[in-house]
């Protein structure tokens, strides 16, 4: 009973997930953040099984802060989703595999290209300029095949993805509330998708305002006054 | 009295020194010369071939007629003797002993796969510098029989940092260069160096600065491939991917030819006088 998507535009891309948590028909929470910043410019949406999702989150973010720690810079998108992908493959291969799928969302500085890839729990890895997961999956997929085209702007691509919002909500028993980031030079930002102008509200506040902390590792640590 | 300490790797003597490493970056500094520069275009590398003769068959030898070139046709041998390709971004050239040099190629080329195999890039250039010094390092401080007795220079490309040149001893220092030089004459080289680098240097230029330094440094008047390496590594013109490159023989002569500074056919006959690997002192090990 979960639902992510993402989508690549120009110079940014978006991922976008439900925020409910429970088990079976029975909803616990409909506030849970299922977007997991990785790095600067780095995110990932994830869903599956209930404590298998945390904890696997957990590893690859820890996994990524500690290669920008040793390295002094972070993982760019391409090996960090082959790193997953491989963690993934390993751990299905296991005693007790991880049943995580996610969507990894990245932008690369070095080339300057926003980066999507569709990753299963069976370890499967998909670079895809649109993708979902989950239940809305059945209704989002063809709102993106139709509206989705090459090097949306900003607007665009939000509205794109507002439609696929839209979509859900009109053709899904369940309802879901919406949580949703756009990453591209400047990082990471929350975009507010269930507003009725997601893009002009995002454009109208402040950088600051719409930041999500990336786990930047602490290079400034030590006495600085 | 210092004796005492000569012989363990890893136990400080009174003054304060690890006698097997210094001794170990003393028989470097007999070894044949490797120099490189870098530009904002590329790297280029020149070494020292000190193995030569005219009865030595280097028909079949990586390093003979026919082997080296350009990209895939790199890992075709490479230089043979000092020059090896350790991954599609990274040249590496080699002073020291020859078996601990190939040793540390070999585990040097597994660790970059090993890269590849869990992020599908090539190794950053850096990363597998640390990865070798870590294991030369290891040799100091846990022991073993001896340190390797090799000194490198590394040069590569990776996305995050672009052109990258990189030296190393056997103590595991390493160190990031515009313009380098290990080996034989390292310390008149590199001043040479100094004197002639300029910031924003062409590829051409780098080329030439290497081979002229090289020309200087090197007892024979007149360069040719019988006793020179040569590489470079550049970005593909259109792909943007790097590009290593290997000289063959032929290759190597014209380019000195160009830059008057020998290559040519009774030069290469004159020059190497069948010193075959028995000249002065261990070059046979130790190239």
């Amino acid at each position: 009973m979960e639902c992510s998507f993402g989508l690549t535009g120009k110079d940014y891309v978006l991922l976008c997930s439900d925020m409910s948590a429970g088990r079976s028909i029975i909803r616990m929470k409909s506030d849970e953040n299922k977007i997991k910043t990785l790095g600067p410019h780095l995110a990932m949406a994830y869903g599956g099984e209930p404590g298998d999702t945390n904890n696997f989150a957990e590893y690859v973010e820890r996994n990524m802060r500690l290669y920008h720690i040793r390295n002094h810079y972070p993982l760019l998108p391409e090996p960090a989703s082959a790193w997953i992908r491989r963690t993934l493959a390993e751990s299905i291969r296991s005693r007790h595999p991880y049943s995580v799928n996610l969507l990894l969302a990245g932008y690369d500085t070095t080339t300057t290209k926003p980066h999507l890839y569709w990753i299963d729990y069976l370890g499967t890895k998909a670079v895809v300029p649109y993708a979902a997961h989950g239940m809305g999956v059945y209704v989002s997929l063809s709102t993106m095949d139709k509206w989705w085209f090459n090097d949306m702007n900003k607007r665009e691509g939000v509205e794109v993805l507002k439609k696929c919002v839209d979509e859900v909500k009109k053709r899904i028993t369940i309802n879901f509330n919406f949580n949703c980031i756009l990453i591209d030079k400047d990082g990471i930002h929350h975009i507010n998708i269930e507003s009725e102008d997601p893009i002009s509200e995002y454009e109208a506040a402040q950088p600051k305002d719409t930041v999500v902390e990336a786990p930047n590792p602490p290079l400034d640590v030590g006495v600085t006054a | 009295m210092a004796r005492r300490y000569d012989s363990r790797t890893t136990i400080f003597s009174p003054e304060g020194r690890l006698f097997q490493v210094e001794y170990a970056m003393e028989a470097i500094s007999h070894a044949g010369t490797v120099l490189a520069v870098l530009s904002k275009e590329g790297i280029a590398m020149a070494a020292e071939k000190k193995v030569t003769g005219k009865l030595l068959d280097l028909s079949l030898a990586p390093g003979g007629e026919g082997m080296g070139g350009e990209g895939t046709e790199a890992w075709m041998g490479g230089g043979g003797e000092k020059i090896f390709l350790l991954n599609n971004n990274i040249l590496a050239g080699l002073a020291g002993i020859t078996s601990d040099a190939n040793s540390l190629v070999n585990f040097a080329r597994n660790s970059a796969q090993r890269h590849l195999f869990t992020y599908d890039e090539d190794i950053p250039v850096e990363m597998l510098v640390q990865r070798l010094c870590d294991m030369k390092q290891g040799y100091t401080q846990f022991g073993g029989l001896r340190p390797f007795g090799v000194a490198l220079l590394y040069m590569g490309w990776d996305p995050i940092y672009g052109f990258q040149l990189y030296q190393s001893d056997p103590s595991g220092n390493y160190s990031g260069w515009k313009a380098t030089c290990i080996g034989s004459n390292h310390s008149s080289a590199t001043s040479l160096l100094k004197q002639d680098y300029k910031e924003e240097l062409t590829l051409e230029e780098a080329k030439s600065l290497c081979l002229k330094v090289m020309s200087k440094t090197m007892d024979s008047t007149k360069l040719s491939s019988e006793k020179l390496e040569f590489a470079t590594m550049t970005l593909h013109p259109t792909s943007k991917q790097p590009l290593s490159k290997i000289y063959k023989p032929s290759e190597l002569d014209g380019l000195l030819r160009d830059l008057e500074l020998g290559g040519t056919e009774e030069d290469a006959v004159g020059a190497m006088e069948g010193t075959g690997g028995g000249g002065g002192g261990n070059v046979a090990i130790s190239t």
